[in-house]
């Protein structure tokens, strides 16, 4: 029997839209991540996202818990980056119980909140390039360096990336000489491995082509929708709460805040480099002034081996600090008992998604593996 | 800028709205009044909070509450926390993602699960839990199931494939515990 294939008045074939899932077990959503796309061919119309398939409630947890007894659980957040979670929960409780944190310390805290920075654009740029389609080589190339630093994070805290290293009012461990030595040891190679990077990397013909002007995101729409993190600044936000806040003792260092001009998933990669650079700025300047002293404050003194007697006073509190992903904040409401009555983690990664559907619409599949690899998502901490 | 000051400013702009000071934040007493205030706030020239950072709800056994953390990216100042309460039993606050996109995920946050209400958000569903979840999990009263205890109608099912049942396991699904007080539900003082 013969078929007739009938063509429309414009001339092109009737179509229809095409519902698919990228994900939960898709390896470009960077864990169990869904995208609910609805295609026309091969470009996207709409695109919600769908997570929770990693909820474990972490704030009821923690509500349940002493309040020491929830540091190790905020690793297990963004476990790429424990050092700053232990950071944003030690300012906030600090915060509320107004401790004072001793000079060494605020120094150690802002060296292994810098070098995780360093560890999270290392590994984010060379996943990036892995959605690209250069598979394995620049993570490979990433993951050496990456692999230095966190054999310091496992000399000083005892674990590569489950840290649990900070405490209220200081930090756990002293930094020994030898850590101090391997640490300028990779403060000083790292900017030859990045103009190494670099070289491969930023001038190449194919990420140009497939990263510039596409998921371009506009500065109007990045402050409405709560975007933070080097996502805010590729797209020309100058706002970063290490210089906004100064929180700890950032004021002490000389750093610049790398902005991006249009905002498309090429500048995310551009800032994430420079920012490195900075960082390794704020690295030197921190190994050079680091003062010895102790690394506890007093008045934590009798709660280091008696933690569950710990009792902030009654009140609340709200801290945030510039995590690798954007700004991670804490929230706590405290009853005057051991446990916080409200523990609440404003997760930059979670509300970072808020704009995706935005960016990917009208882009191809492709494209929108390429703008949720810049958008640098950790389902540790989107889903908590 | 206090939360003092912020409260008379907007007693001028806002005059409907009755506000009040709480540990450093204002309470906004009437949940209706949050759109005009929150658009004051965004839109007055000293202050201009153009960034909801964190939007989160908490649980107070006699009321529900929402918490806003807005800052100024322009001017650099904040956090200027806002606070609306709400009764537990049908809960409602305006929806803030006309104003603020950023908050369309946390109100989704917050309505899993406290159960607030957000009106006009535009789509608002659970975000972490399952679709057909019953129930609240973060609020004071929310009882987990006890994973531990068999119901009576696994032991039938059990009878029925014929796998044994010990006594003991049998006994506690007919006499079920009474569920253990983690925690005194006494709310801070506000």
């Amino acid at each position: 029997m013969e078929k007739t294939v009938t063509l429309q008045d414009s001339g092109a074939i009737d179509t229809q839209t095409l519902d698919i899932n990228i994900g939960p077990q898709h390896p470009s959503t960077h864990g169990v991540f869904r995208m609910n796309m609805k295609l026309d061919g091969e470009t996207v119309v709409s695109l919600k996202p769908v997570m929770g398939y990693l909820h474990r409630n972490h704030e009821q947890i923690a509500e349940n818990m002493f309040y020491l007894g929830s540091m190790p659980y905020t690793d297990r957040l963004d476990y790429f980056n424990s050092m700053t979670n232990n950071f944003v929960y030690a300012l906030t409780v600090e915060k509320l119980a107004q401790i004072e944190v001793p000079e060494r310390a605020d120094y150690i805290r802002v060296i292994m909140s810098e070098l995780t920075r360093l560890v999270n654009h290392v590994s984010v740029t060379g996943f990036l390039l892995n959605d690209l389609g250069a598979f394995f080589t620049p993570v490979l190339y990433a993951f050496r360096e990456r692999e230095r630093i966190l054999d310091i994070f496992e000399e000083v805290s005892g674990a590569r990336m489950m840290c649990n290293y900070f405490r209220f009012g200081g930090v756990k461990y002293d930094l020994s000489g030898e850590a101090l030595v391997a640490i300028k040891d990779v403060v000083s190679r790292f900017p030859k491995f990045l103009d190494e990077y670099e070289k491969l990397l930023t001038k190449n013909e194919i990420l140009c082509m497939r990263c510039q002007n596409v998921g371009i995101l506009s500065p109007e729409l990045a402050i409405s929708a709560s975007i933070t993190g080097p996502m805010l600044r590729a797209s020309g936000v100058n706002y970063d709460i290490r210089k906004v806040d100064n929180y700890s003792i950032y004021d002490r260092f000389k750093f610049r805040v790398p902005l991006g001009k249009v905002g498309d998933v090429y500048d995310r990669y551009y800032v994430r480099i420079l920012e490195m650079r900075e960082s390794l700025k704020i690295l030197e300047q921190a190994l050079k002034e680091i003062p010895a002293g102790e690394i506890m404050a007093k008045k934590m003194a009798p709660f280091v081996k008696a933690p569950r007697n710990f009792k902030p006073p009654l009140g609340e509190s709200y801290a945030r600090v510039e995590a690798p992903k954007g700004e991670l904040g804490i929230y706590i409401v405290s009853d005057g008992t051991p446990q916080p009555w409200r523990y609440h983690v404003r997760a930059p990664s979670f509300i970072n998604l808020t704009i995706l559907e935005d960016l990917c619409v009208g882009h191809k599949v492709a494209d929108a593996v390429v703008i949720l690899g810049s958008v640098d998502i950790v389902l540790g901490e989107v889903d908590r | 800028m206090k939360a003092e000051d912020i409260r008379a400013k907007l007693e001028k702009n806002v005059p409907s709205a009755k506000i009040k000071v709480v540990r450093d934040s204002l309470l906004v007493e009437n949940p209706a009044d949050l759109h005009n205030v929150v658009l004051a706030l965004k839109s007055d020239s000293d202050l201009r909070l153009d960034y909801l950072s964190s939007l989160t709800a908490s649980d107070f056994v006699d009321y529900l509450e929402t918490v806003y953390h807005l800052y100024s990216i322009d001017k650099r100042i904040g956090p200027v926390v806002l606070r609306v309460r709400v009764k537990r039993d049908n809960p409602k606050i305006p929806s803030l993602v006309a104003i603020y996109r950023g908050a369309e995920f946390q109100e989704r946050e917050a309505y899993d699960t406290y159960g607030i209400t957000y009106e006009g958000h535009p789509d608002l569903r659970r975000i972490f839990m399952w679709e057909g979840f019953e129930g609240f999990p973060m609020r004071k009263d929310y009882e987990q199931e006890d994973s531990e205890t068999l119901d009576k109608d696994d032991i039938e099912w059990l009878d029925r494939n014929g796998v044994k049942v010990p006594d003991e396991m049998r006994q506690k699904a007919l006499n079920p515990p009474a569920p253990a007080e983690d925690k005194p539900a006494t709310p801070p003082a506000s």
